[in-house]
């Protein structure tokens, strides 16, 4: 679904429980990212944590179950670019996932793209679905 | 583009020249499997050269993290070197600079191992 409407874009996507999904959402993450005006180095840090966010809905929410889904979307607007993933997994809490820049965290091999995703964006907000669980990222436009 | 990797001895250290994107999948696992081989191979001292790394994610970095613990488990020494600002960024937003033994480049790392 492609919607151009006045100054705003705004994209949804329906996708499959696979990493082909990963790719896909990283890649409109970058052209959005570039469309907003972003610097080559944001844009990138913003297309990173997108993937990082379809990561965590195929692997972790969905867990590659081919019967379900992982919507995307993509909003621009003239003040901010909104980046939304969600699955049809079994939802989590955020504040469960280990703090990644604590001791014990630090040396862990995991656990560092929900953190990555908050350093990045200017805001993270995490909703329970049912089932599953939404992620948006919010980059405002003027702060690049 | 998925990540490449050489590998060369230069005195007793193993470099591994690395190249393209670090991230979930094929790539990070080629890491995985090469500091596998160089300790089995009895290579302590092993050198990360990731100039020519332009992407990075989440499992990437687990992977950088998964190399050193391994190497330092073997009771060896793993640094990096040539980090761009892309990736000197993200060690630094997730504190893994404070970590790893990070050199400017190949003479300043090849020198520390001494």
């Amino acid at each position: 679904m492609f919607v151009l409407t006045g100054p705003e874009l705004h994209e949804a996507l329906i996708l499959p429980s696979t990493l082909s999904t990963v790719e896909t959402v990283e890649t409109k993450a970058t052209e959005y990212a570039q469309m907003a005006g972003f610097d080559e180095d944001t844009a990138s840090q913003i297309s990173m944590v997108s993937r990082e966010a379809a990561v965590n809905a195929v692997l972790h929410g969905n867990k590659k179950d081919p019967h379900k889904h992982v919507r995307a979307s993509f909003s621009l607007t003239p003040d901010t670019l909104t980046i939304k993933v969600a699955d049809e997994g079994e939802g989590f809490n955020p504040s469960d996932v280990p703090d990644p820049l604590s001791p014990e965290g630090l040396l862990k091999p995991s656990g560092r793209g929900i953190f990555l995703m908050r350093a990045i964006m200017d805001e993270v907000h995490f909703r329970q679905l049912s089932p599953g669980a939404e992620i948006t990222l919010v980059k405002h436009r003027n702060r690049s | 583009m998925s990540m490449n990797l050489k590998i060369r001895h230069v005195g007793g250290i193993t470099v591994l020249d690395l190249s393209g994107r670090i991230t979930l999948g094929e790539g990070s696992i080629g890491l995985r499997d090469a500091i596998r081989d160089a300790l089995a191979a009895g290579s302590k001292k092993i050198l990360l050269n990731v100039a020519d790394v332009n992407y990075i994610d989440s499992a990437g970095l687990g992977e950088l993290v998964g190399a050193y613990t391994s190497v330092k488990n073997a009771g060896g020494d793993l640094k990096l070197m040539n980090l761009s600002k892309k990736v000197k960024d993200l060690l630094v937003i997730t504190k893994l600079l404070t970590i790893f033994d990070v050199k400017e480049n190949e003479t300043d790392a090849i020198a520390a191992f001494a």
